[in-house]
């Protein structure tokens, strides 16, 4: 028994020394609030939602892609999966899609953390993938037209492909789900580059507080363009605790 | 051999919904108090407005100990029993950090369902193979403790019958309260107002459910911000009512409170001659022993029952409390699925909702309705509620208008992201002779010890109610204008739920339950149960705040009449 003890230790022990096991009121929420709820007001509430940071899309475009790595993804699969999800949410004549989104950059850096699991999966899928498609187009699948990526995935998703883990159809909904998370989630994780996902359903973006009358323009509300971590209560230094705004905005955004 | 502490009046083990608030009226008595809690203390710094994070992340419900023990579930005994993710997190506050906070009282019908049944309806009308029982008290015996929790924790709603005087803009079912909720309702919306005026065109009384969700500035926090990340998150500036932040907080106050994070408890110990002595727990590598006159288990339903199995003796060799065999019986999981999905033509603005800010409709709950010629017994509470987030709402389903991507799908989504929406309806769900928590004979936890097992399924009474209830969702979707209705099956097996109830139940009856009417167990006199496996059937509403006022009830039991429980 107790295999798992001496990994609990460390983790429990310094935890342990951030708080009183007998805590005072004051002390208790010292320790769980970086304002004490005794001393929160209205008027500090306004304060604390306001945004931090102004909007803005961080450091141009070209000096991110220079540096970035492929953490999982090899360089084919890479390209099978950008096709792959270029198809699914394409950039077309209604504006950007999963491509612009960066999807691909997004699912790379989730198969080394919360999608470790899916890593297997992917290897065998995008080499079935590519498999059938130089069975049937004579090339790679990002090298086919769009009409012939679309019915290969087509078959992919209706089960009819053999070679996948756990099953080509079961491969497709894993991509469709990742390929979403990556174009609409936080771009803190790498993908919904510069918005353009929640633009895309105009999402009106992360705010700490909605009041009534923002809630009443709904779609007409304008997006803020702000990740979750524009604001420094949410970072791993809080700006009103430690540091200056600079540090701050050094940790904030994405770190690719 | 485990290590010594001194000893201590009162072990809580968990310091959730029910221990937190059970930690206050003890505390308040001058008794001392030790809180274990498996997790730690979290803070509003913690509750990132991320919808990742919170969902496909699974944080922090992903470093949890509930999650290296979630039970297995199986629907029946021929059935294989499968592993599943666990639906509760730990930290001090437990799952009321992150929860919806609804906060309902339970109404009067489900405290005497057989015998408001066998007096309306004739003495058949009971499913066959259900073991309800009445509860061991009524309503009103309740009354008070749920009006005690409503002002500690902070409960915000509109009343509808206060002291007999009906008030419409409330529930008209409820049980007579004593006075007012201690705040206003939350605020309504543009959707929760399409519903509502809806429902009232259908004839029937719409009102905003209660909330332990600040509606206004309670008691030095501040009111709800409405960001919509309130599913699945934390709050980050303590609107939501967890007892992290409101009744733990002022147990610690008195001085007569320790929480010790980390410690999971492995044993409850007993002596030859039943009583309960303390609690064995594990914190880091070492093994200790908190010796205690009284042990209240709050853990959860699942891990209450699964440790009292565990906590075997010679009192007690097959489980503590379980000499009678009642441990993991009269189980249940909350019938809450089976929803209606709409969708309408017009942007419905809900993307800075949360589950707890809608409108609710009692009318099919419970004993509401004339059931004569019906084939089911209670019913179902609907509740359509404001809540959107971008993943989730580019995952949405599309009616069948297009296929699931490309550029149709793109300008679908486009068009539809903020036009769906899916209620939630709570049935009334009963326990039944062969739904059961028992240790899984092959799955263990990393400290090797079996998880819980389910063996449970819904029956022909939850499924009536399940299609009864959303034929009337759909007739509120369509009245509202909605141009499209879902609706999804109707339920098969229980799974593992953040609504479970029984395994250690309440009742007069010490052979066919576990804990009396104090919820002080039959056979332990000084171990007292709190949380849902105490309760004998779930009523049609969310449970916390039932469980928070029985756990008041037993607490305050045990302070009052000390010398007695503890001998």
């Amino acid at each position: 028994m107790a295999d798992n003890n001496n990994n609990d230790k460390t983790q429990s022990e310094q935890q342990a020394t951030d708080q009183p096991s007998n805590p005072s009121r004051r002390n208790l929420l010292k320790g769980v609030g970086f304002v004490g709820a005794a001393a929160l007001s209205t008027a500090a509430t306004s304060n604390l939602i306001a945004a931090d940071s102004p909007p803005g899309t961080g450091p141009a475009a070209d000096s991110i892609v220079a540096r970035e790595a492929l953490e999982v993804l090899t360089a084919l699969e890479a390209e099978t999966l950008e096709a792959i999800c270029d198809c699914l949410i394409p950039s077309d004549d209604n504006g950007p899609g999963a491509r612009e989104a960066r999807a691909v950059h997004y699912i790379d850096r989730s198969l080394a953390s919360h999608n470790s699991e899916a890593r297997h999966n992917y290897m065998i899928g995008l080499s079935a993938v590519n498999d059938y498609a130089r069975q049937t187009g004579g090339m790679a699948f990002h090298q086919l037209g769009r009409d012939q990526q679309n019915a290969t995935l087509r078959a992919v998703q209706n089960n009819n492909l053999d070679g996948f883990a756990p099953s080509s159809g079961g491969f497709f909904n894993m991509v469709r789900s990742h390929t979403i998370d990556g174009t609409f989630c936080d771009p803190y994780y790498g993908g919904n580059r510069d918005f353009v996902g929640w633009d895309m359903i105009r999402y009106p973006g992360i705010r700490l507080g909605a009041s009534e009358s923002d809630v009443a323009q709904g779609a007409d509300l304008a997006p803020n363009h702000q990740s979750a971590y524009d604001h420094s209560t949410y970072t791993k230094m809080a700006q009103n605790m430690l540091g200056t705004p600079e540090s701050r905005r050094k940790g904030g955004s994405d770190h690719a | 051999m485990p290590r010594n502490l001194s000893r201590t009046d009162v072990v809580i083990v968990g310091m959730g919904a029910a221990g937190g608030v059970a930690a206050l009226p003890l505390t308040n008595a001058g008794l001392k108090v030790v809180g274990l809690e498996a997790g730690g203390w979290l803070s509003p710094r913690d509750f990132a407005p991320d919808e990742l994070r919170n969902g496909a992340r699974n944080w922090p419900q992903s470093v949890q100990k509930a999650a290296s023990e979630a039970p297995t579930l199986r629907a029946t005994t021929a059935d294989q029993a499968v592993q599943g993710g666990h639906p509760m997190m730990n930290a001090v506050g437990g799952t009321s950090m992150h929860y919806w906070a609804q906060s309902w009282r339970l109404n009067p019908w489900d405290f005497q369902v057989v015998t408001a049944t066998r007096e309306r309806y004739g003495a058949n009308r009971i499913p066959a193979g259900s073991t309800i029982e009445d509860w061991p008290f009524t309503y009103t015996e309740l009354e008070p403790y749920y009006d005690k929790v409503e002002y500690a924790v902070g409960i915000s709603g509109q009343a509808g019958n206060v002291q007999g005087n009906m008030n419409p803009a409330g529930n008209i079912f409820e049980g007579a309260r004593s006075r007012e909720y201690p705040m206003r309702p939350l605020r309504a919306s543009p959707f929760t107002d399409l519903m509502g005026t809806a429902a009232r065109n259908l004839g029937w009384n719409p009102f905003q459910g209660p909330a332990a969700i600040t509606s206004e500035l309670y008691d030095g926090r501040p009111p709800c911000q409405y960001h919509g990340f309130c599913n699945r998150g934390g709050c980050h500036v303590q609107a939501k009512g967890s007892t992290a932040f409101t009744v733990i907080p002022k147990a610690a106050d008195t001085g007569n409170l320790e929480v010790v994070t980390f410690a999971r408890v492995i044993n409850i110990v007993t002596d030859n001659d039943g009583k309960v002595t303390g609690v064995d727990y594990i914190r880091g590598n070492e093994t200790f022993f908190q010796p205690a006159d009284a042990v209240l288990l709050a853990s959860y339903a699942y891990e209450n029952v699964r440790l009292l199995q565990l906590s075997k003796s010679r009192a007690f060799p097959n489980g503590l409390s379980n000499n009678a065999g009642q441990l993991g019986r009269h189980y249940m999981s909350h019938h809450q699925g089976s929803p209606v999905l709409a969708l309408f033509d017009r942007d419905l603005h809900n993307w800075y909702g949360l589950p707890a800010q809608g409108v609710a409709i009692d009318e099919w709950a419970d004993d509401n309705f004339d059931h004569a010629d019906l084939d089911f017994i209670g019913g179902a509470n609907l509740w359509v509620h404001t809540d959107r987030k971008p993943m989730g709402a580019a995952k949405m389903n599309t009616f069948g208008a297009v296929s699931s991507w490309g550029s149709d799908w793109k300008a679908f989504i486009m068009k539809n992201a903020d036009r769906s929406n899916m209620s939630y309806i709570q049935k009334t769900t009963l326990p039944y002779e062969d739904n059961y928590l028992d240790l899984d004979p092959v799955v263990k936890d990393p400290l090797g010890f079996p998880v819980t097992r389910i063996t449970a399924r819904y029956r022909d009474n939850e499924k009536r109610i399940a299609a009864f209830s959303q034929d009337k969702m759909e007739q509120w979707y369509l009245e509202a204008g909605a141009i499209k209705v879902s609706k999804f099956g109707p339920g098969n097996a229980m799974g593992a739920s953040t609504h479970a109830y029984g395994g250690t139940r309440m009742g007069l009856n010490s052979d066919t339950n576990v804990v009396n009417e104090w919820g002080f167990s039959h056979e332990a006199p000084n171990l007292g149960i709190l949380g849902g496996s105490v309760m004998g059937n779930s009523g049609s509403r969310n449970p916390t705040l039932t469980v928070q006022a029985l756990a008041w009830r037993t607490a305050e039991y045990l302070a009052s009449n000390w010398r007695s429980v503890v001998g």
